[in-house]
């Protein structure tokens, strides 16, 4: 393996029209080696087109795709054979055993014994899949199903490993375990590129987000510096829209903020003033208020919060 | 533009760890099914009659039963199976995540096909030579039109599966084009006796009376001309529709 400092992922400018829907438009995205790298949006942005088009099977209206410093349209293969996949649903042989499902994507990658076998024992100690090895697939939980079909994606030691919403229905505690599984990963040099729709998810494992809506990336960086950008608090509270001019007056007119229904969400360095502020309006009657740390969420919501709206 | 044998044969592999486990709902009730035709036509319906083109009646109907078996074999594995796989398995979306290519998996699924002619068929030649039906050794001929026939009928129900909107569709395919090949295609009477000459060219263009004439040659040893015409027929229909359902799988499975 070489050494270098060329990304693993470089799209310039890429589109794709299906029909006269324009899926990814203009899309520019850059995924460094080594880190975790995750691809927000909500339904229907463009993100799982993406996803077909760095590994190939989505050839682009125009631009340029490059894995591996390789042109992805001219060298599927060899862009594959260096990658893993998740699919955002199971793709399981079902009347097989989590064992024979590993054989036969071995097989896949060409991978001959005895290496085919000790790869095969090696992911299902590294996703804990040894109780149920042998149990048809379709008899399985969501979880481990799931396990396996990420343990499928591992199977020839992939560079950069692709998960598309890698936790969607699944209990906290899986989600908990797999996230574990995600960092080993990537200590050990791998490179991930994560779609979810949980921020707390891309937050606590992404080194690096973007947030794609209508196509394009309208905001990538480090989750800490996109929520740092946005403001360090937020604060939550109902009030009507006739309300809220005065309640915000001289202390939050100018702040980023988010109406849903009678929710209204403030962004704020400091929420102190405004606190006092509601209080005294509301003369002893208190209305609920939560001031929380601003997280990813917000962050997303604020960039993508009046599609979400339109949607409602 | 890009087909490995290696890729096909991973492909192939995978339908043969499936059957490995499956064999006992699959290949069993499909094997019977010539071997009963065989019985109750060949030696119930056969008993009233008193040769045919000068063979006894099940004589004469088993080369083209070995056909029936091989077509079978491969059919069931082009139509229902590949669309459950196509469609609900979303096993070919899986093998496109890694360096599989859309025409090794057409490679892959032929030659799975092909190999599931080459079991019913095999099978029901030593059914066929174990009651002394298969003249040897010119029988073993069937031995090459066996994969044949697979080849042919895999090219025509891919083709086939690939067209249409939903799993339903196949009770067409085979109630309505595969039972009358069954019927009408020189297993149970030799058409060419019993349909009037200026008919004689659509019956040409049926697609399973080519294996059958060729079995029934490899059987009684008479070989003429038609072998050409019979061989050459079903290696260009085959290849004629794999070229075309090698760009509907592409366009299916990529954009």
């Amino acid at each position: 393996m070489t050494i270098s400092t060329a990304p693993v992922i470089e799209l310039h400018s890429v589109s794709k029209k299906f029909g006269d829907r324009m899926a990814v438009d203009g899309l520019d995205l850059e995924v460094p080696a080594g880190v975790c790298f995750g691809l927000l949006g909500p339904n229907g942005a463009g993100k799982t087109t993406t996803l077909r088009m760095i590994y190939g099977v989505t050839r682009p209206t125009s631009g340029t795709i490059r894995v591996f410093a390789m042109d992805v349209g001219q060298s599927t293969r060899a862009v594959r054979a260096r990658l893993g996949i998740t699919l955002q649903q199971n793709v399981l042989i079902e009347a097989l055993s989590p064992k024979e499902n590993l054989f036969v994507f071995g097989r896949y990658h060409l991978l001959r014994e005895p290496e085919l076998s000790r790869r095969v024992e090696e992911l299902i100690d590294f996703l804990e899949l040894r109780s149920h090895a042998d149990v048809p697939v379709k008899r399985l939980s969501g979880g481990f199903q799931r396990r396996l079909a990420i343990a499928l994606s591992l199977v020839n030691g992939p560079e950069l490993l692709i998960l598309d919403e890698p936790t969607t229905g699944l209990d906290p505690a899986v989600r908990l375990a797999l996230w574990s599984r995600i960092r080993n990963l990537r200590a050990a040099g791998t490179t991930v590129l994560i779609t979810t729709h949980y921020m707390d998810e891309a937050q606590r494992l992404c080194d690096r987000v973007a947030v794609v809506s209508a196509g394009k990336v309208i905001r990538a960086g480090a989750p800490a510096s996109l929520i740092a950008a946005l403001a360090a608090e937020t604060i939550e509270f109902d009030c009507s829209i006739e309300e809220e001019a005065a309640l915000l007056d001289g202390f939050a007119e100018h702040a980023r903020r988010l109406r849903i229904g009678q929710r209204l969400i403030i962004y704020l360095a400091n929420t102190t003033g405004l606190i006092d502020h509601i209080r005294r309006s509301d003369q002893g009657d208190r209305r609920p208020i939560i001031v929380r740390p601003t997280n990813l969420e917000d962050v997303y919501l604020s960039l993508t919060g009046t599609s979400l709206e339109g949607d409602a | 533009m890009s087909f490995s044998p290696a890729y096909a044969l991973a492909v192939w592999r995978r339908n043969a760890a499936m059957y490995r486990r499956t064999w006992k709902w699959n290949l069993l009730p499909n094997f019977f099914e010539p071997v009963f035709y065989l019985f109750s036509l060949g030696i119930g319906v056969g008993a009233y009659i008193s040769e045919m083109q000068g063979l006894s009646y099940i004589a004469f109907i088993a080369p083209g039963l070995v056909c029936v078996a091989a077509m079978n074999g491969a059919s069931y594995e082009v139509t229902y199976n590949i669309f459950v796989r196509l469609t609900f398995e979303k096993a070919y979306d899986a093998m496109l995540t890694t360096p599989i290519e859309p025409d090794d998996i057409l490679g892959g699924e032929v030659l799975w096909a092909v190999t599931r002619a080459c079991i019913y068929g095999g099978c029901f030649l030593v059914v066929l030579a174990l009651f002394g039906l298969a003249p040897l050794p010119s029988s073993l001929w069937a031995l090459l039109v066996i994969p044949l026939t697979g080849l042919l009928f895999a090219a025509i129900g891919i083709t086939f599966s690939l067209r249409i909107p939903n799993i339903d569709s196949f009770s067409f395919y085979f109630t309505l084009f595969l039972t009358p090949l069954f019927l009408f295609s020189d297993v149970f009477f030799p058409l060419r006796e019993r349909l009037s000459p200026a008919w004689l060219w659509v019956a040409e263009a049926l697609p399973l009376l080519h294996p059958v004439r060729l079995a029934r040659a490899a059987f009684t040893g008479q070989f003429s001309l038609v072998v050409l015409w019979d061989i050459g027929y079903s290696l260009g229909l085959s290849c004629l529709l794999l070229i075309w359902a090698r760009r509907s799988v592409r366009r299916r499975l990529t954009n």
